[in-house]
C-alpha cells in the first residue's frame, strides 16, 4: 500500500503518553522512560491476596521505607529490556573470546595442583552464594513496588544466574570440563567451616521480607564485601603467585559489579535522601548487615589469603565504609 | 582432580551437558533455616510434591545464549520499529477504524503482560525447586520485554490518534478493562500452583493460539508492521512458556493422585474465566478489524474444539477431564461477538474507543459465516439502530449494566440453549445478593466466595460514589455520578469513545490521509470526497 500524505507537515498531536508528560514535559519520552514509569497498577486492586491477605496485590507497605513517588528510584543506565539483553550479549561476546583463549591454552587446567584447589576453594563455593543473589533479586522484583525499581531487580535476578554460571565456567576450566571441582565447591560450601558464616547469613538474607532491607543488605552490603574480597584481594594474591589467567575471567564479574553499583548505589541514595526517616532505617540496616558480613567472611578471608586475611578484610570493610558515606548513610 | 603432569584433553561438552553442568547442584539445601520459612507459600493449596528434582527447566537456556538469543530479536525488532517511526508507519494501516483495536490492545492487554511478569516473578522466588524457579524467572524477564515491546511499538500511534495516551491510568480505571485486570490480578492473588496452572496451562497453552494467530494475522492484514513484528518475535518465546505449560501440568499430575482433582478444578475455572476474556478478542475479529482473517465461530472450532479436543483426549490418561461448560463455549461461539458488540456500541460513551454498525457487506459476511445465528436473532437488531441512526436518534443505553461477580462483562449473555433469554444467575451470599453472567462464573463464586465478594465492580463502585477525582463534591446538588466517573475513567467527551463517524481520530484520518477512515463506510468528510471526486 503506498502512502500518500497529503500535507508534508503532518505534526504530532502529543508528544508522549500523559503520564510521562506530567513528569517530563510534552516532549518525546525515552525507551525507558516508556518501558520504566508508571507501569504496575496503583489502584482499584480487586482481590486480597490468598498467600497475605492483609495486603494488596503491589503494596507499598511491604517496606518500611517511605518514597513520595516511587518513580524516583530510576536506573542511571536507563535499562530496557532491549537495552539491557543487547549490552549483556555484546560483554558476553567479550568474554567468550577470554573463555576461548584461557581454554585453549589450558590455562588453568596447567596450573599447579595447590593453586587449583586454593581456586576452587575461594570462588566455585560463591556459584552458590550467586544463586542466593538470584533469589533474593527474584524477591525484589516480585514483591518491591514500582516497575522502575522491579524491573531493574528483575534484570539484577538474571544476572545472579549469569554470575553463578560464568562460576561453574571457571570450574569447568579448571578440572577440565569433569565437573569434579563443582562437586568440590558444593561440599565446602556445605561442610567446610570456614564457609559457613556465609552460608548462614546467605540464609538469613532468605527471610529476610522487607524487600527494601533486601536490596540494602544483598546488593549493596554482601555485594559490597565479597566482590573486592575475592575477586580483587584474592584474585592479585593469586595473580602474584600464579600469573594474570584467573583475572582475565575474574575482570568481568568486577566490570559487571562496577556497572550495577551505579544502580545499587542510586537507590539507597535517592531514598535516603528523601527523608532523615528513611536514612536512619537505611543506615541501620546497612550497619546491621555490614557487621553481620564482615565475621562471616572473617574466616574464609584467612583461609583463601592467609594471615593477609584480615587486613585485606579491612581495607575492603574501610573502603565500603567510605562508599556508604557518599551515599548519605550514618554507619 | 588430577594431579600435574598428565593431562588428558578437556572433555567436549554438549549444550545438554554443558547446560547440566553450569546449573550441577547449584541450588539451596539450606541448614540454618527452615524449609518452610525461606519457601512459604507451597503448601496452603494442597498440592503434593514429592520429588521437585523430576521438574527439569524445560528451557534448558543458560544465560549467556539467552542475552545473545534475545538481544539478537531485540536488534532486529528496533530496527524495524525505527524503520516504521521514520516511515510514519501509522498511516499505513488500513483505516482509522483498525486503530480502535490498537487502543483495546495497548489499554487492555499490554498490562496483562506486566502482570504475567510479576506472577511469574513471584513464582521464581517461591517455588522450592532449582529448575522450576529458573524457568519461572526466564518467564518472568520475557513477559516484561512482551510489555516493553508493546509499549515501543505501539508509542508512535499515540503520538497522531486519540484513546492510546493515558494506558496505565486507564488499565485501573475504564469500566470494561477490568475484565482484563480482574482476571490477572485473580491468578496472581492465588497460590503459585494455581496461578501456573491458570496461566502457563490454562491460558498460555489451551488459549494463547486462539489469542495469537488471528490477532497477529488481523494486524498483518491490516498493514499492522509494528504489531506484527513484536508479535512474531514474541512467538519463540511464547513456544517456550507453552512447553512450561505442558510440562507443568503433566508433573503436577504424576507427583500425587490427590493432585488431579485441585488440577481439575483450576482447569474448569481458568478455561472458562480464560474464554469470558477472549470475549474481547471475538469482538475485535469480528467487528473491529477492518480486514477480517478468519470469524471468531472459525476460530473457536480450529482452535479449542480441535486442538483442544486432542490435548484433553491426552490429558485423560491421567484421570483429566475435558474443561466442565466447553460445551457452553461451542452453544456460544455464534454468538458472543455480535452481543458484545452490541453491549459496547450502546454503552459506546463510556470506553475509550469509537464504535459503529456493521456495513451491509459485512452482515452479509457475518451471515455467511454466522448462517445459524446472524439473520435470526442480530440482523433485524443492528438494521433497526441503522435506521436509528439514519434519523439522527442513535440507540444509546441510559443505565449502567448489571456487571457479573467473576468475569465482570456486563450481564447480557443470552441463555446456552435459548438466544432470545437473557441469562442471569444470581445467588446469596452472607445476606448479600451476587450476579453471575453464566453458570460458569456462579460456579467459581461457590467454590471461593470469599476472594470475589472483594472484586473491584466498576458499576457499583461507580453507584457507590467511589469514582470520582479528588475535589469532587458529591453532596454538591448538581453532582452527576456518571460525568464525575467518565471523568475519573480519563475518558473526555467527544474525544472518547462515541460513533466512529463522528470522532476526531476519523476525521484527522481523512485529512491526513485522503482515504476513508471506515473502508466499509465511504467517506465521512469532504478531505476524502474532494480527493475521489477531483
Ligand atoms: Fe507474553
Ligand atoms: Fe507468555
Ligand atoms: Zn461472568
Amino acid at each position: 500500500m503506498t502512502v500518500e500524505i497529503r500535507t508534508t507537515g503532518v505534526k504530532p498531536i502529543r508528544n508522549a503518553f500523559t503520564h510521562l508528560e506530567k513528569r517530563f514535559g510534552d516532549k518525546n519520552a525515552t525507551r525507558y522512560q516508556e518501558s520504566a514509569y508508571d507501569i504496575q497498577p496503583l489502584v482499584n486492586f480487586h482481590y486480597k491476596p490468598l498467600w497475605e491477605p492483609d495486603r494488596d496485590l503491589y503494596d507499598v507497605r511491604r517496606t518500611a521505607v517511605v518514597m513520595k513517588d516511587w518513580y524516583a528510584l530510576k536506573d542511571p543506565r536507563q535499562y530496557y529490556y532491549g537495552a539491557y539483553t543487547i549490552t549483556r550479549s555484546k560483554q558476553q561476546d567479550a568474554l567468550d573470546r577470554q573463555l576461548d583463549f584461557v581454554e585453549k591454552r589450558d590455562l588453568l587446567r596447567s596450573l599447579p595442583l595447590a593453586a587449583r584447589q586454593q581456586l576452587v576453594t575461594a570462588l566455585i563455593a560463591l556459584r552458590h552464594y550467586e544463586f542466593g543473589a538470584n533469589m533474593n533479586n527474584s524477591h525484589m522484583a516480585a514483591y518491591g513496588f514500582g516497575t522502575i525499581f522491579t524491573q531493574a531487580a528483575m534484570m539484577n535476578c538474571m544476572d545472579r544466574l549469569g554470575m553463578a554460571q560464568h562460576l561453574s565456567r571457571i570450574g569447568l576450566l579448571t578440572d577440565g570440563n569433569t565437573g569434579e571441582s563443582l562437586t568440590e565447591g558444593k561440599r565446602q560450601w556445605m561442610d567446610e567451616a570456614a564457609w559457613q558464616g556465609v552460608r548462614r547469613e546467605t540464609e538469613r538474607l532468605f527471610v529476610t521480607r522487607d524487600w527494601f532491607e533486601l536490596h540494602v543488605a544483598q546488593n549493596l552490603v554482601a555485594d559490597g564485601l565479597v566482590y573486592p574480597l575475592f575477586y580483587q584481594q584474592f584474585d592479585a594474591a593469586f595473580a602474584a603467585q600464579n600469573g594474570s589467567a584467573l583475572s582475565s575471567l575474574t575482570d568481568y564479574l568486577m566490570r559487571w559489579y562496577d556497572e550495577t553499583n551505579r544502580w545499587v548505589e542510586a537507590i539507597v541514595k535517592t531514598a535516603a535522601t528523601e527523608s532523615a526517616e528513611n536514612a536512619t532505617l537505611i543506615s541501620g540496616w546497612t550497619t546491621k548487615w555490614r557487621d553481620a558480613w564482615v565475621a562471616a567472611l572473617q574466616p574464609i578471608a584467612s583461609q583463601i589469603l592467609g594471615d593477609k586475611g584480615t587486613s585485606a578484610l579491612d581495607a575492603v570493610t574501610t573502603a565500603f565504609n567510605t562508599r556508604a558515606g557518599k551515599l548519605g548513610l550514618k554507619l | 582432580m588430577a594431579a600435574d603432569g598428565n593431562m588428558k584433553p578437556a572433555k567436549k561438552l554438549s549444550l545438554k551437558e554443558n547446560y547440566a553442568m553450569l546449573t550441577r547442584g547449584l541450588d539451596w539445601e539450606p541448614t540454618y533455616q527452615k524449609k518452610e520459612d525461606i519457601f512459604r507459600m507451597i503448601d496452603f493449596e494442597g498440592i503434593k510434591i514429592h520429588d521437585w528434582d523430576k521438574w527439569e527447566d524445560p528451557f534448558r537456556l543458560t544465560m549467556d545464549a539467552y542475552w545473545k538469543y534475545q538481544g539478537e530479536k531485540e536488534r532486529k525488532l528496533y530496527a524495524i520499529i525505527d524503520a516504521f517511526q521514520q516511515g510514519n508507519g501509522q498511516f499505513n494501516v488500513t483505516d482509522a477504524r483498525y486503530l480502535q483495536a490498537l487502543k483495546i490492545f495497548l489499554t487492555g492487554i499490554v498490562e496483562l503482560e506486566y502482570a504475567s511478569h510479576r506472577g511469574f516473578c513471584m513464582l521464581g522466588r517461591e517455588f522450592p525447586g532449582a529448575g522450576p524457579r529458573i524457568a519461572a524467572q526466564m518467564q518472568s524477564i520475557d513477559e516484561l520485554r512482551h510489555c516493553t515491546t508493546q509499549i515501543h511499538a505501539i508509542s508512535h500511534y499515540s503520538k497522531y490518534f486519540e484513546g492510546m495516551a493515558n494506558f496505565p491510568e486507564q488499565f485501573d480505571r475504564v469500566w470494561y478493562l477490568s475484565i482484563p485486570k480482574s482476571f490477572f490480578e485473580d491468578a496472581c492473588t492465588s497460590g503459585p500452583f494455581e496461578f501456573i496452572v491458570a496461566i502457563s496451562f490454562a491460558f498460555e497453552y489451551v488459549l494463547t493460539n486462539l489469542a495469537f494467530m488471528p490477532w497477529m494475522s488481523g494486524a498483518a492484514f491490516n498493514g499492522d508492521m509494528s504489531t506484527v513484528s513484536f508479535g512474531f518475535s514474541a512467538q519463540s518465546d511464547e513456544a517456550r512458556h507453552m512447553t512450561l505449560g505442558i510440562e507443568v501440568i503433566k508433573f503436577l499430575l504424576e507427583q500425587d493422585p490427590a493432585n488431579v482433582a485441585l488440577v481439575q478444578k483450576w482447569i474448569d475455572k481458568w478455561f472458562w474465566r480464560g474464554y469470558r476474556l477472549l470475549a474481547l478478542l471475538a469482538t475485535m475479529m469480528d467487528y473491529v478489524l477492518p480486514k477480517r482473517v478468519m470469524s471468531w465461530g472459525e476460530a473457536w472450532t480450529i482452535y479449542y474444539e480441535e486442538n483442544g479436543g486432542a490435548l484433553f483426549a491426552d490429558l485423560a490418561r491421567y484421570g483429566i477431564k475435558p474443561p466442565k461448560y466447553a460445551d457452553v463455549t461451542i452453544k456460544e461461539k455464534g454468538r458472543v461477538s455480535h452481543e458484545m458488540w452490541s453491549v459496547f456500541y450502546a454503552n459506546r460513551d463510556a470506553v475509550n474507543f469509537s464504535t459503529w454498525l456493521p456495513s451491509e457487506e459485512e452482515m452479509a459476511w457475518f451471515s455467511e459465516k454466522y448462517p445459524d445465528t446472524f439473520d435470526k436473532y442480530y440482523r433485524p437488531r443492528f438494521e433497526h439502530w441503522r435506521q436509528l441512526e439514519k434519523e439522527g436518534k442513535p440507540f444509546t443505553c441510559k443505565c449502567l449494566p448489571q456487571l457479573c461477580q467473576v468475569c465482570q462483562w456486563p450481564c447480557l449473555y443470552t441463555e446456552p440453549d435459548d438466544a432470545t433469554e437473557f441469562l442471569h444467575r444470581e445467588t446469596e451470599y452472607k445476606g448479600e445478593t451476587f450476579h453471575f453472567c453464566s453458570d460458569g462464573c456462579k460456579d467459581i463464586f461457590a467454590d471461593e466466595p470469599e476472594k470475589y465478594v472483594h472484586a473491584w465492580l466498576p458499576v457499583n463502585q461507580i453507584y457507590q460514589g467511589n469514582c470520582f477525582l479528588p475535589g469532587v463534591d458529591p453532596t454538591a446538588p448538581d453532582f452527576n455520578p456518571l460525568v464525575e466517573a467518565l471523568k475519573y475513567m480519563g475518558l473526555k467527551p467527544g474525544v472518547d469513545g462515541g460513533l466512529l463517524k463522528d470522532s476526531i481520530d476519523a476525521q484527522r484520518w481523512e485529512q491526513w490521509t485522503s482515504r476513508p477512515a471506515n473502508i466499509h463506510e465511504g467517506a465521512y468528510t469532504d478531505f476524502v470526497r474532494k480527493t475521489t471526486n477531483g
